[in-house]
């Protein structure tokens, strides 16, 4: 197949490329630059725009004996990730940025480049496996639990797993890092980025308190009482303990929780531990990873965070929303968060969360 | 076999520089000792001097060597600007299609010197303003430090009306300098004819090596260094003269006047022939500074519809090398800062691609490139998400 390896600069991507060479492919390194203003060093383990990058990726490339090129994507990188970032953070909601550059990026603006330029495919060194069978091409979890990224590709449509090759998914960690050191990759023991790569500082609230603003309201008790004061609704998060400076104490001293978030009122509402418990949640926009999902409930697991665990639920879909029952209660879930349904270890599809029933 | 339309960016080296190259680098001496070794170095390096001399019409005592282009762009540019500084003026003024090795220390002495920077337009075809000039002179022109202009423009090839700069900047005794880095080799000119101040070159765009490139310094200008140390070239440019190169510099240019007629004659008909079979192909591609003097192997095109990195990524698989504007420090392609003053909006400036002729440019080379342009354009246009 003629491919395309979207190569970060770092470790995993570049084995991925590396490997999709070895299997026979015809392969392109492309870097994304995503960032129109890229900052010049990385700073710890975060970004994925800096010079330092983009410099690592073609230097993999070039080991690997394939043509580079950098694909300038800031444009619709700002539009489609950045700014639905912050759109949803200003109206109360968690959003999870790399299922929407996933989304609309990398197997979207980017493989539709590909495919318009006579390529089959786009290579990534996601941790995700695919697999050929009955239901067509489908998206597994990988081997390796603790690096598993199904949960962030959950985002995809049946014709977009089409174009997508991982070829990591059987693969452990630090069997990669191995390989990329025998593969003579310089890039062997680059730190893992794990933060959002358009907030270099790692520090979401002030990222977002530097562009939306800072208005200061009250925190409230579920009494409508005031407890405390927030710097700006949107750096609070459900479920959040920590940071919250409230003045009042319970009188069993017992702690509290961000139960609601509230850009509208400028509120945040705590409350005991015991109400952040939910047993059933409701996404929109679903997306099927396979065959779509019917009326019938079914046993499966969902998943809300890229590492979270997989919980025991019954799914199904209403027509309108993606449900799920929980069969243990969750506590600390914010809409605006991913609910990605597994059955077994295949990615069923995933909605976005916009209601949460205790 | 894969078909080299970048000249531009470099071309290969001539043989005779090669050889000289090799040559020298087996010839021991530094030529700033005084014992036998260094005066014979010394003695090849002055020789190889007045040979560059004689070719560009100026002193032999005004040739300052540099590593590069770049390197004699700085020191002139930041140079002139210190000098004319301490006699209270304070503004630099350079073209809107300069070459970055201008541009960014234009910025710099804004950014880090105070000065001022006044940037001359130009007009659809990529000729600078000259009324815009001579206005700005008119107006300000005691406090001119320094005018910067390039020969001809390293995207379009358009040739700048420098002789006219001169003339409006001698009344107010304003220093000019020039840019002559990709012209060098294509157009024939003399610096003192021009009565230019200073006036940069490279040796790897005519054939020479990479790593070499010279200042000429009109005689008894003093001016601030950039490099401080052994005192060489005039005190302007410390730093032990790099004998091999500076030799195979020469060699280079005396190659170049020895062919000039026929290899510029030669690659503008292929020019010509390129751009007419490009037209030919794809009726709507334009090409850049069509109506004004160019230099013979440079042909900028805007394919309407297309990104120029997608067209280079074509090309580049179907083994045609050519060239987009310039790259940030990501590599990531921007719209050419040259095409929009000419007028382009972003969309039409990232639609541009570059093609450049050298002396080893065949007719087989542009037939192979025409064969495929369609269907890289074609394919562009479908991949083009904007």
């Amino acid at each position: 197949m003629k491919l395309i390896a979207a190569m970060s600069g770092g470790v995993d991507s570049a084995v991925a490329a590396a490997r999709a060479v070895q299997a026979g492919h015809e392969v392109i390194g492309v870097h994304l630059a995503l960032s129109s203003n890229p900052q010049k060093y990385r700073s710890g383990a975060r970004g994925c725009c800096t010079i330092e990058d983009s410099h690592d990726a073609r230097r993999a490339a070039d080991v690997i004996g394939i043509p580079f090129y950098i694909w300038d994507m800031a444009e619709e990188f700002h539009e489609e990730v950045v700014e639905n970032f912050m759109a949803e953070y200003a109206a109360g909601r968690t959003p999870n940025p790399c299922l929407r550059c996933n989304e609309k990026i990398k197997f979207a603006a980017v493989l539709d480049r590909a495919r318009a330029m006579e390529f089959d495919g786009v290579v990534t060194g996601h941790y995700a496996i695919t697999k050929e069978g009955p239901m067509g091409k489908t998206l597994h979890r990988a081997i390796d639990e603790s690096k598993d990224q199904s949960y962030v590709l959950s985002v995809l449509k049946v014709e977009q797993i089409a174009g997508a090759i991982f070829p990591l998914g059987d693969t452990r960690k630090v069997d990669v890092r191995k390989e990329a050191k025998a593969r003579g990759l310089y890039v062997a023991n680059k730190p893992d980025s794990h933060d959002i790569c358009f907030v270099p500082s790692g520090d979401n609230a002030s990222w977002l308190h530097d562009r939306l603003g800072s208005e200061v309201g009250p925190i409230l008790d579920q009494s409508g009482a005031i407890v405390g004061q927030h710097k700006g609704a949107y750096t609070y998060t459900i479920g959040q303990r920590k940071g919250l400076g409230l003045s009042v104490p319970t009188i069993d001293g017992s702690p509290r929780f961000v139960l609601e978030v509230n850009p509208q009122t400028n509120t945040v509402v705590v409350g005991p531990r015991a109400e952040l418990a939910v047993t059933k949640m409701l996404g929109e926009n679903p997306i099927w990873c396979g065959p779509s999902v019917g009326v019938a409930p079914t046993r499966g697991f969902v998943q809300i965070r890229a590492h979270g665990k997989a919980l025991p639920c019954t799914y199904y879909f209403d027509g309108e929303k993606l449900n799920a029952e929980l069969d243990d209660p969750l506590l600390g879930l914010a809409t605006g968060q991913a609910m990605a349904i597994y059955e077994a270890d295949r990615v069923v599809g995933s909605a976005t969360i916009c209601e949460t029933l205790s | 076999m894969s078909v080299y339309l970048d000249h531009a960016a470099t071309t290969p080296m001539v043989d005779v520089a090669i050889e000289t190259l090799t040559l020298q680098l087996r010839k021991l001496g530094n030529p700033s000792s005084l014992h036998t070794p260094g005066r014979a170095v010394r003695k090849d390096i002055e020789s190889a001097r007045e040979v560059i001399a004689n070719a560009v019409g100026s002193l032999a005592s005004e040739v300052i060597f540099t590593a590069s282009g770049t390197e004699a762009n700085n020191i002139a540019l930041k140079g002139l600007y210190w000098r004319g500084k301490a006699a209270g003026r304070n503004l630099v003024v350079i073209s809107a299609i300069e070459h970055h090795a201008i541009l960014d220390p234009a910025q710099w002495l804004h950014d880090h010197e105070g000065a001022e920077v006044a940037t001359i337009g130009v007009d659809n075809n990529g000729v600078i303003n000259l009324a815009e000039l001579a206005d700005l002179i008119t107006r300000r022109g005691d406090e001119i430090a320094v005018i910067s202009i390039m020969a001809a423009n390293n995207e379009t090839g358009v040739v700048q009306p420098i002789a006219e700069v001169v003339k409006l900047a001698q009344e107010n005794s304003i220093p000019v300098h020039c840019d002559a880095v990709q012209s060098f080799g294509k157009v024939q000119f003399s610096f003192t004819d021009l009565q230019l101040t200073a006036l940069s070159l490279s040796a790897h765009k005519i054939g020479g090596p990479l790593g070499i490139g010279l200042l000429i310094l009109r005689r008894g200008l003093d001016m601030p260094a950039l490099l401080h140390g052994g005192g060489q070239e005039r005190e302007i440019r410390s730093g032990t003269l790099n004998a091999p190169s500076i030799l195979a510099f020469a060699a280079a240019v005396t190659e170049s006047i020895r062919t000039f007629e026929e290899q510029n004659t030669q690659m503008a008909q292929l020019r010509e022939n390129f751009a007419r079979g490009i037209l030919e192909r794809i009726p709507d591609a334009y090409i850049n500074g069509v109506l004004a003097e160019r230099l013979p192997g440079i042909i900028n095109v805007t394919f309407p519809g297309t990104e120029s990195d997608t067209l280079l990524l074509l090309l580049d698989a179907r083994g045609i090398a050519a060239s987009t504007g310039s790259a940030c420090s990501a590599g990531v392609q921007r719209p050419s800062h040259v095409l929009l003053a000419m007028g382009h909006s972003d969309l039409t400036a990232r639609s541009s691609i570059r093609f450049s002729l050298g002396r080893t440019t065949t007719l087989g080379d542009i037939e192979k490139a025409l064969e495929v342009l369609p269907s890289v354009i074609e394919r562009a246009r479908v991949a083009n998400l904007r």
